[in-house]
């Protein structure tokens, strides 16, 4: 599939003049489920940004906006072909070993609920066990927009039952490491219907099959990611894998709020 | 090279150095009228001027009901939740101090911190009336310890004119608001001029700001005549603690040696400072009288108080 | 006291050869003699601000450390066995943080588990693939030594992450020449006044490769509240470079710069007393205010280098203390020179069982506290004290390792009752860059109340000049 992408992020400040540090994961690469076809970024500092590849194998950019911009904009833009390869990932070529990402981390830290879920499927093995995992998460914790934001932790979402692709993706993590299942988080994005905007990009979680390699799982929609998806970024979970994430330092930094819109469909091929 | 950081300590640190030391001054020369007999002191001459003065009323009203001596002097020497007071801005230009310690000498933090030791541990109690002279004594020395230490052994660099910048305008500050406050309460009310009330009450004055015997070096009359005081101390350029002697020193000998230092060019502060100086050298007693005292005063403070924003921009203090 | 090691009196009364002099000495002095020379230390100290603030007491006001002033005296050839084992070690540890952060060799050749290492709090896995300046992550450590023998060391824990102390060691220099001139003269003693140099050279030497002509380097402090602000200033003054705090530096297009009252100015190398934690709030703790948003990101590019390194600490872990014996020998096909204390991880069940069996004779501590905080000394320790150890062990052994009560030497100190015997430990510092230089002797640390085996200057503990006798 050809998969035209946009994702603009718009940043308000009430009291403009403080020195903001921004890291974007905003660059896809080619894997071999998906191969970019071309790609830009556009953010006030880009000119000048930092480029490099981070341990787990993101390209970052580190920009420093203009110190008096009321308003800064990003957008990522671009057109990537993908193809269906039953949501296998593969073995990546990032630096971090695969027994690292058994580790827990403040967002995926289990709690008894977690606990409970994951042994729930301590009969299972391999793909079987992870599919099954997947589907008791959504059980657990229903689809609700609104009711979380970006601080959730899993424990938080299990606990009040709802949450959104992002949480959905940390309790799979949480649950997985537990049954000793190395587990990542994954930022991106997926088609969703012709012309359709989204308010944010896509997440979802990737588990280690020995024989498989990186395997992905979207709770939300309950499939491995299958050529309506693009993938990004990952990391231990989203703090790693956040499209931008800025740092504001300096005189009293007021309030501050940000727009998201994404635009992913798909192009007919030439 | 230095930090913007370290350059707002250092004149952070000058400055309340200054403060603390007007301050003793102030509370002296306060303590002293309120050991005149009641027929020598102007009505409103007492302990809530010195509040005035001191820019504390406000500070003072959330704490205390009356302005008695005990309450007045407490929140002046050794209040903590005064952040003018002696003990405050002691400790604040201590810790100012002891974050730049390396852009300081040895002497100079010796100095300070010194003093920080001995005074942390006063207590209000330990200041009975009758030992409160010679404490304010003692503030005076170590203050004038510290800038003997400062003149004496610190480089002149951005490091030292930086702590000059705080230092006088600190210290224009303080004259002009003793000045306004002062001379007020000090109009004749039905005491004809150079009555022995008239002249008590410009010696204080005078002694707040340690121009007492300054003045008569100035000025061969006997009695104070409140033109020439305020002449005096507005615009003599001889005088150390004049608006004018400030300025100059400001404009002149400090922000000025930064430039050349740095070679960056002129910058908002520099040319306030060059014109408020020219302001005041341009100046005459008649002038000032006519558009009212009090205006040319508030104006003065202000002016004062836009330097040292614009020093803080230009030099990046934090 | 009993049967410890007194590095001055044999067991007959002797005197042991390097205190041949000084004990001559003391011989000569009253109590009054040594209270007044106390007296004039710590008039030299008070006045030079030099303090330690305590956490948790009621007033976070400052206190002088007490420092104790007859000096410990190492004689040459005592000196060089330790020298050769620190070096060992200490190159050893950088090995290892090496190998973590690139193969995990030593986990592959199943020397030591892979879930310690990579499943530990002190792992950061954004740091997997970076290779900093010369490979070298911990540029500074500082390893804790006890001695039960005459040539008798053991290891007590390795400080790769921010090892403090180097100030006391080196104003407890200065103040003992300052006091005793004549007994300088007398002896021969290896002078260690050059280390803020040693310092330096060793920053210069791990500037980042863009870094052109002299590197700048600054010294990274959380700020004048911080305990050891004292030495951070101190040392950035000795060194003469910058001593900042986090809002002093900034990133800005893709380079690390300090504020200053002109232009900004590019920063090559960063010696930071942070925590890892604390360092970056784009990267790590969002909530820290002490640290740079995007530093990490700029030292990942190799664009600034940072002393010591993130996750440098994954070789202090307690737990991985443990494996030390190994790592030295896979590392440098040696066997070590220096003892490791014997260590049971409690994390294990069958250790477990034997540590809550003999919890009165060990001394258990957080695998990652430090500060002497969180541990029991169980010899010492009041049988309810021991009992809520207990529990506290079971509910979470993974967090505990247990060692034997080690027999600490004792030095002559001056206490209230005259000169006695107190017990020591050594914290000799090593430097790695282009080369690694190891200052003889180290910062001392003495338990001044009787019998007690608690040397940290945060619960009471002093401090003494070490003198490493040249021959």
């Amino acid at each position: 599939m050809k998969i035209h992408i946009r994702h603009a992020t718009t940043y308000h400040y009430d009291n403009p003049g403080s020195h903001l540090v921004q890291r974007l994961y905003l660059t896809p690469l080619d894997t071999p489920s998906q191969s970019v076809l071309e790609w830009t970024i556009e953010a006030p500092g880009i000119e000048n940004a930092l480029r490099y590849v981070d341990a787990f194998g993101n390209v970052a950019h580190v920009t420093t906006p203009p110190i008096d911009l009321a308003e800064v904009t990003v957008v990522a833009a671009g057109t990537v072909r993908t193809t269906d390869t039953a949501g296998v990932a593969g073995y990546d070529l990032g630096s971090v070993p695969i027994q690292a990402y058994l580790a827990s981390t403040p967002a995926t830290e289990a709690n008894a609920a977690i606990t409970a879920l994951a042994h729930g499927h301590g009969q299972l093995s391999g793909i079987e066990q992870l599919h099954s995992l997947s589907a008791s998460v959504l059980d657990k914790v229903a689809y609700v927009i609104g009711a979380t934001n970006e601080h959730t932790t899993a424990a938080d979402a299990v606990r009040d039952g709802k949450g959104v692709c992002q949480d959905h993706a940390h309790v799979f993590i949480s649950a997985a490491r537990l049954l000793g299942v190395p587990a990542r988080y994954v930022s991106g994005y997926m088609v969703v219907g012709e012309n359709e905007f989204a308010e944010a990009s896509h997440a979802w979680a990737e588990a280690y099959v020995a024989s498989l390699g990186w395997v992905g799982f979207d709770v939300s929609n309950q499939v491995s990611p299958d050529e309506r998806y693009v993938r990004v970024a990952t990391g231990m979970d989203v703090s790693g894998a956040t499209p931008a994430k800025g740092v504001r330092r300096g005189l009293s930094t007021g309030a501050e709020t940000m727009d998201v819109e994404v635009l992913v469909e798909r192009v007919a091929e030439q | 090279m230095l930090l913007g950081r370290t350059a707002a300590s250092l004149f952070w640190m000058a400055r309340y150095m200054e403060r603390a030391e007007n301050m003793a001054r102030l509370i002296e020369v306060s303590y002293r009228i309120s050991l005149m007999p009641k027929p020598f002191r102007a009505h409103q001459d007492d302990w809530s001027s010195a509040l005035k003065s001191a820019h504390c009323e406000a500070t003072f009203a959330g704490k205390y009901d009356t302005a008695s001596q005990e309450n007045v002097i407490q929140h002046l020497v050794l209040d903590r939740e005064n952040p003018s007071s002696i003990r405050s801005s002691m400790e604040t230009a201590r810790n100012n101090g002891r974050a730049v310690r390396t852009a300081l000498s040895r002497d100079v933090w010796e100095s300070l911190n010194a003093t920080w030791i001995e005074l942390s541990t006063l207590r209000m109690n330990q200041l009975p009336s009758d030992k409160l002279p010679g404490f304010l004594d003692w503030i005076k020395q170590r203050s004038m310890l510290f800038r003997g230490a400062m003149l004496g052994t610190a480089l002149r660099r951005d490091s030292f004119h930086f702590c000059q910048a705080g230092a006088f305008i600190e210290r224009a500050d303080n004259t002009a608001r003793i000045l306004d406050v002062k001379y007020h309460i000090l109009l004749p009310r039905g005491a004809g001029p150079g009555s022995s009330i008239d002249r008590q009450q410009w010696a204080s004055l005078l002694r707040s700001v340690s121009a007492h015997r300054a003045y008569r070096w100035a000025y061969r009359d006997a009695s104070y005549q409140p033109w020439n005081v305020a002449e005096f101390l507005i615009l003599n350029p001889a005088m150390p603690r004049s608006l004018l002697f400030c300025y100059d020193w400001i404009s002149n000998n400090t922000l000025s040696e930064i430039e050349e230092e740095y070679g960056d060019g002129t910058l908002p502060c520099h040319e306030t400072a060059t014109e408020t100086m020219n302001l005041l050298a341009s100046a005459n007693m008649e002038k000032i009288f006519q558009n009212g005292l009090h205006e040319f005063l508030s104006d003065f403070i202000d002016r004062n108080n836009r330097l040292t924003a614009e020093i803080a921009t230009a030099y990046n203090f934090p | 006291m009993g049967d410890n090691f007194n590095e001055m009196l044999e067991a007959d009364g002797s005197v042991r050869p390097p205190y041949a002099l000084l004990h001559k000495w003391l011989e000569t002095q009253t109590p009054g003699d040594l209270r007044a020379k106390i007296r004039e230390a710590e008039s030299i100290f008070r006045r030079l601000g030099i303090t330690f603030a305590v956490y948790g007491t009621q007033e976070a006001s400052e206190r002088l450390i007490p420092f104790d002033i007859i000096p410990r005296i190492f004689a040459a050839s005592e000196w060089r066995r330790l020298e050769a084992g620190i070096a060992q070690r200490v190159g050893a540890l950088n090995a290892f943080i090496d190998d973590v952060y690139h193969r995990q060799e030593i986990v592959r050749a199943g020397k030591v588990p892979g879930d310690l290492i990579l499943q530990n709090e002190a792992y950061l896995p954004q740091m997997a693939g970076h290779s900093p300046a010369r490979n070298v992550y911990s540029h500074i450590i500082g390893t804790d030594i006890v001695r039960v023998g005459a040539n008798d060391f053991y290891v007590l824990e390795d400080n790769c992450r921010t090892p403090s102390g180097v100030s006391y060691m080196l104003e407890d220099r200065e103040a003992m020449m300052f006091l005793f001139p004549d007994l300088f003269a007398k002896h021969r003693v290896a002078p260690i006044e050059h280390y803020p140099e040693l310092l330096r050279q060793t920053l210069d030497s791990v500037a980042p490769p863009q870094c052109e002509g002299e590197p700048t380097c600054v010294v990274l402090t959380p700020g004048i509240y911080n305990s050891a602000f004292f030495e951070h200033a101190f040392l950035a003054d000795e060194m003469g470079v910058q001593l900042v705090t986090g809002d002093d530096l900034f990133v800005r297009d893709g380079w690390l710069y300090m504020r200053t009252t002109r232009s900004p100015v590019r920063v090559d190398v960063v010696y930071r007393r942070i925590d890892d934690d604390f360092l970056d709030p784009l990267t790590f703790n969002p909530n820290s205010t002490l640290g740079v948003p995007g530093i990490f990101d700029i030292y990942r590019a190799g664009r600034v280098t940072i002393v010591n390194a993130p996750g440098a600490g994954i070789a202090d872990d307690k737990a991985v203390y443990s494996f030390m014996p190994d790592i030295v020998e896979f590392y440098t096909g040696e066997k070590p020179i220096l003892n490791n204390v014997p260590t049971w991880r409690c994390s294990d069940s069958d250790s477990l069982a034997y540590v809550l069996e003999h919890l009165e004779e060990l001394v258990v501590k957080e695998v990652h506290g430090s500060g002497g905080y969180g541990m029991l000394v169980g010899p010492t320790a009041s049988k309810k004290e021991v009992a809520t150890f207990r529990q506290i062990l079971k509910k979470r052994p993974g967090n505990y390792i247990a060692q034997p009560t080690l027999a600490l030497s004792s030095c002559p100190t001056f206490v209230k009752s005259g000169v006695a015997p107190r017990h020591v430990d050594l914290r000799p510092f090593a430097l790695t860059g282009d080369r690694m230089r190891i200052t003889p002797g180290g910062f001392t640390r003495v338990a001044m109340k009787q019998g007690s085996l608690v040397v940290n200057s945060s619960q009471g503990g002093g401090t003494k000049d070490t003198w490493v006798l040249e021959d």
